[in-house]
């Protein structure tokens, strides 16, 4: 990825900037617009009833720190926006959302891979709300980008049209799939600047980037925090202007290693080949 | 070789030379590792990825490298990676040929049920991930299943009773005991495993079928 840091032509604070009479605002990204926060700060404003979107895919390149300290925070009644409940076999990711019973309701696609959901939502205890996964991510499009809801031809003549309200563009019926907006989001980026622009790595965009947008408070959690300027105009995969909070997340080398435990624990990645056959 | 490599490995038959190819969670997501030689095809991931290869082995994989399944994947030359949104954008626009999916139910008519079924009373799951708009698009479909549930019951039936994923969506089902086509005449037995006849066939499935002219052993690559 190379660490170099180098002053792109147009930072805030290089000579074209000053001499245009920016004044006091010519260094605003070093000094006044510093989103680095800790976990106990963005925690003060999570609070029971809230609607709370969560990135990452199936737990990978999910905010894992971030939702450690939400299901220790014991806050309840959570409205949860995620694309899955979680890691395939539970046991990780938002598994302790459930088992705390923190989550009123879950809007997702899926919730069959945790079964830690399964059995809340079986129990009772819990309500929720399906989406085909594409139209999940445009709703959350819509919420984030102002628009007033998404024209969708999936699900027409399936029990999804329950309670939707139809239209006819063109001769052809679509469903009209309202927007969705969280008061908290929180997201995993590769590295973050102070100014809260986000570097991707990997498959670390999936639901992280547009769920950027769709929240009124959205918190980033990175591996590595950096200085405004380091990632290029060019790297930047989210805009710092929908971050509203950079937090530190596990560093690259504990990151690789909760990875690698979790896929072997889980038997995703096989020590040797041949030594272990189902 | 268990039920499930079986399956996996003539599930990969089905691939084309050249196709963009979808595989769903479990059984499908097996068919990675089995694609014939001389077949190259590009996979698609819903969580962001197109042209990724074999899983890798411990100390080769990348945390930030993984499918729909959370697996760790490995990328092969030409590999692209993209949003969720983007990803559904190539769905939706057709660019996928073939999907490879698992479900709960299929039936003759090719109407495909594998997103819900009642966990208890008025409760559904799983939910349907990405399959409504996988199948809607794709050129090809291709179930994988077990061909009973663990009480004996036939998992290909005359008609779906589940909610549907996609109408009248399969174009051939796969399963430990044989290969079907749906055709707009009819269900067609292509393929039978060694060791059962078509008669004891027909008593554990609950669909109707005609039994192609060309029917032949189930083919393992």
């Amino acid at each position: 990825m190379g660490g170099r840091v180098r002053i792109p032509a147009l930072h805030p604070c290089s000579e074209t900037f000053s001499n245009r009479n920016f004044g006091e605002f010519a260094c605003i990204g070093e000094e006044k617009m510093n989103k680095v926060t800790t976990l106990d700060q963005v925690m003060e404003r999570v609070h029971d009833g809230m609607t709370i979107m969560i990135g990452g895919f199936n737990g990978i390149c999910a905010p894992i720190r971030c939702i450690d300290r939400l299901a220790k925070s014991g806050v309840k009644d959570i409205t949860l926006i995620s694309v899955t409940c979680g890691y395939p076999g539970g046991g990780f990711d938002l598994a302790p959302l459930f088992v705390n019973k923190q989550i009123k309701k879950v809007i997702a696609s899926h919730i069959g891979t945790s079964p830690e959901a399964v059995k809340v939502y079986k129990s009772g205890d819990m309500e929720v709300e399906y989406f085909p996964m594409g139209i999940w991510i445009e709703k959350i499009r819509a919420g984030g980008y102002g628009l007033g809801g998404v024209v969708s031809p999936i699900g027409i003549g399936t029990m999804l049209e329950a309670g939707k309200q139809k239209v006819t563009v063109q001769g052809k019926e679509y469903l009209i799939e309202l927007p969705l907006r969280a008061d908290i989001g929180f997201i995993k980026g590769y590295r973050a600047d102070r100014m809260g622009n986000v570097q991707h790595r990997m498959v670390s965009p999936n639901t992280n980037v547009v769920m950027a947008s769709a929240a009124d408070y959205t918190v980033v959690e990175v591996n590595e925090i950096v200085d405004v300027g380091q990632i290029e105009p060019d790297r930047v995969g989210i805009p710092g202007v929908f971050i509203k909070a950079v937090v530190q997340g596990n560093a690259m080398e504990d990151h690789h290693k909760i990875y690698e435990d979790l896929w072997v624990r889980s038997g995703n990645l096989k020590r040797k080949e041949g030594a272990n056959h189902e | 070789m268990n039920e499930r490599e079986m399956i996996a490995r003539r599930a990969a038959l089905e691939l084309e030379d050249g196709a963009v190819v979808n595989l769903g969670i479990g059984i499908p997501t097996a068919v990675a590792n089995y694609i014939p030689e001389g077949v190259e095809v590009t996979m698609h991931a819903e969580n962001g990825v197109l042209a990724y290869g074999a899983t890798p082995e411990v100390g080769r994989q990348d945390p930030d490298v993984f499918n729909a399944g959370a697996q760790p994947i490995t990328l092969l030359p030409g590999a692209a990676i993209f949003d969720l949104s983007t990803s559904f954008g190539i769905i939706r626009g057709g660019h996928v040929d073939t999907v490879i999916l698992g479900t709960l139910e299929v039936d003759q008519k090719g109407n495909l049920a594998n997103w819900a079924r009642e966990l208890v009373p008025g409760k559904y799951g799983p939910g349907m991930g990405g399959a409504m708009e996988l199948v809607s698009k794709a050129r090809k479909v291709v179930v994988v299943t077990q061909h009973n549930v663990k009480n004996g019951e036939s998992k290909i039936l005359k008609e779906c009773t589940l909610p549907l994923t996609g109408k009248g969506v399969v174009n051939v089902i796969v399963t430990e005991k044989a290969v079907f086509n749906v055709t707009p005449q009819a269900l067609v037995l292509k393929e039978i495993a060694p060791g059962i006849t078509v008669g004891e066939l027909r008593a554990i499935t609950d669909a109707e079928f005609i039994v192609a002219e060309d029917l032949c052993e189930y083919r393992l690559g």
